[in-house]
């Protein structure tokens, strides 16, 4: 048995968040990281950037080449961890090896979901798509078996940055979203619509309301889907991008409390003593609810690997809270939203909406006791930071909405004590 | 760490530190071609904003926890430790504006000819930022500070 004083497992941005953490805190103390993927740490949503052919292999790398050799971290890549074993403080590999720590990260991420009851989703030809490895597998299936339709579904962010992947291959896209439209999640209707014309005139179709019962089949390979209604969409490729889901294989029966994913404390530490869980597979404390969500996206998983690193170093760090945001580009239209962006209606949330109809430029936000607790911008989304930034700073914005609502508004208009912190470079958190 | 500072109490909105700004990110590095021929290709780093008789201007603070640098997916940006200076790689960036949606000055902009985000790198290749230079009423001067 090998042992380290810390043990990273995962290599995205919470593991390297983790490093960099660990290493503000701890120059020297030996970091070794695990991770199931061979590759170097990898920009994970550029995979469909690659697909597309926007970066090339070099551009993939979320870190310089020597990174790890600079900040003194023994990497073993292509080792999955199995099994956390909290009473011993040891990680058992998949392949037999054991390892002992004093600090651990479980930061291995999410696992795409796939449909249980999907007769045909086994088949050669329909793929997840969330690694470096499942892009070189579409690409070589794409030229081995010269496919010009696909079918992706799910129109959620990875849903949809796929098709934008598969458009500039020059394939024929459908889309099938079990809801009433795209990016329902993160999106309210008017921006969702203004998306789903930017993919009409990029000449992909999209169904909503529906999703396939079944993928079908020719010569044992996929050749397209059949619809609850019957309808037949040809396509040799299928990609499934209904979700992701915190991976939480690794500590079942650690005693690891766990709910949708692993429970993580406000420094980012489980319940159990010298485990800490960060990025896609944490549950953690979520800024607007005060609950305890899971919100995978990369600027929360780098946050909380960074703080977990601090606190497991020694330091004594507070995460502030996530919140979920995103900023999305499909076919040359920008949207980028935070927080909550569809309120219900007579819970006293403030709603202030813009629309210009001819240069699709939108403007959403979502107030509530004269606080920003969500926003959408769409086209002109310039300066969206500032408004972020009100929202995570808990900022009392009463008097200044309507200048918000402006294109052109600034930190000029912001009470002055926020606007001295931001300026002077202290970031948002009060 | 070093900063440009903003005194709005000089600042008298001649937004020279916009086009100054644009001719020391401009390939002539000319003025008069910069701004004739150049601008809506590249863009400012550096942002006038006014409310009534108060204008000033608005760069890159180079935060210390910067919100960008933790938000961008491709590592195009990075705080140097020993500097404390933000920097930016347009090579590793793809444009997915996830500093734009975080920066909380909102001083990243968007370059939408190269497709890639844009902020003040204090004029790393003449050493001295053209904004501060070139500022007629001396609004905008470097501050350090003691950290």
């Amino acid at each position: 048995m090998t042992s380290t004083k810390y043990l990273i497992i995962g290599n995205s941005a919470a593991g390297v968040g983790c490093v960099e953490g660990i290493r503000q805190t701890d120059p020297t103390g030996e970091i070794t990281l695990l991770a199931k993927e061979t590759e170097h740490a990898y920009s994970r949503p550029l995979i469909t950037y690659l697909l597309g052919g926007k970066v090339d292999e070099a551009g993939m790398a979320y870190r310089p080449a020597d990174f790890y050799v600079q900040q003194r971290v023994k990497t073993m890549l292509g080792v999955e961890a199995a099994k956390v074993d909290p009473a011993a403080k040891t990680v058992t590999c998949a392949d037999g090896q054991v390892i002992g720590y004093e600090k651990l990260l479980i930061a291995n991420g999410g696992k795409p979901i796939t449909p249980p009851n999907l007769p045909g989703a086994d088949a050669p030809g329909v793929f997840t798509f969330t690694t470096w490895g499942d892009a070189r597998a579409i690409e070589q299936y794409i030229a081995a078996n010269d496919v010009k339709e696909a079918v992706v579904i799910g129109g959620g962010l990875i849903g949809l940055k796929s098709v934008e992947a598969l458009t500039a291959r020059g394939l024929k896209v459908t889309v099938l979203e079990l809801a009433p439209r795209i990016l329902a999640v993160t999106l309210d209707q008017d921006a969702s619509d203004l998306l789903a014309g930017a993919l009409a005139s990029a000449g992909v179709k999209l169904l909503t309301n529906t999703t396939a019962q079944r993928v079908d089949l020719e010569n044992g390979k996929a050749a397209g889907v059949t619809l609850p209604d019957g309808q037949k969409i040809a396509a040799g490729l299928v990609i499934l991008a209904i979700g992701v889901l915190p991976d939480l294989s690794l500590v079942a029966g650690s005693g690891i409390a766990t709910e949708r994913g692993i429970l993580a404390d406000e420094r980012l530490a489980t319940n159990v003593e010298g485990v800490y869980a960060a990025g896609d597979v944490a549950q953690a404390l979520e800024l607007l609810s005060g609950e305890r969500r899971s919100i995978p996206i990369w600027p929360n998983a780098y946050r909380q690997g960074f703080i977990a690193g601090v606190n497991m170093a020694g330091g004594d760090k507070v995460y502030e809270g996530g919140l979920a945001m995103n900023s999305v580009e499909i076919c040359g239209l920008a949207t980028i939203s935070a927080g909550i962006t569809s309120p219900p209606e007579g819970q006293g949330y403030q709603v202030l909406t813009k629309l210009d109809p001819k240069t699709k430029n939108y403007r959403k936000l979502v107030l509530k006791d004269h606080h920003l607790v969500g926003y959408v911008l769409v086209g002109d989304v310039d300066r969206a930071g500032i408004i972020t930034g009100l929202i995570k700073g808990r900022v009392e914005v009463k008097g200044l909405e309507e200048k918000l609502l402006a294109p052109d508004f600034g930190l000029i208009s912001l009470p002055a004590m926020h606007r001295e912190r931001v300026t002077a470079g202290l970031g948002v958190w009060s | 760490m070093k900063r440009i500072v903003a005194k709005e109490e000089y600042c008298m909105n001649c937004r020279l530190c916009e086009v100054y700004c644009l001719v020391s990110h401009s390939r002539s590095k000319d003025l008069i071609k910069a701004f004739r021929q150049e601008r809506g290709e590249i863009v400012p780093r550096i942002t006038v904003e006014r409310l009534g008789p108060v204008s000033f201007a608005v760069q890159c603070r180079h935060c210390d926890e910067p919100a960008c640098v933790e938000a961008c997916m491709t590592g195009a940006l990075h705080r140097d430790p020993a500097t404390g200076e933000v920097t930016h790689d347009p090579q590793r960036c793809v444009g997915c504006w996830m500093c734009v949606m975080v920066c909380p000055t909102g001083a990243i902009r968007r370059d939408r000819n190269g497709h890639v985000a844009a902020k003040c790198d204090l004029c790393l290749e003449t050493g001295t930022p053209a904004c501060v230079a070139n500022c007629p009423n001396e609004a905008l001067v470097i501050e350090e500070d003691n950290d």
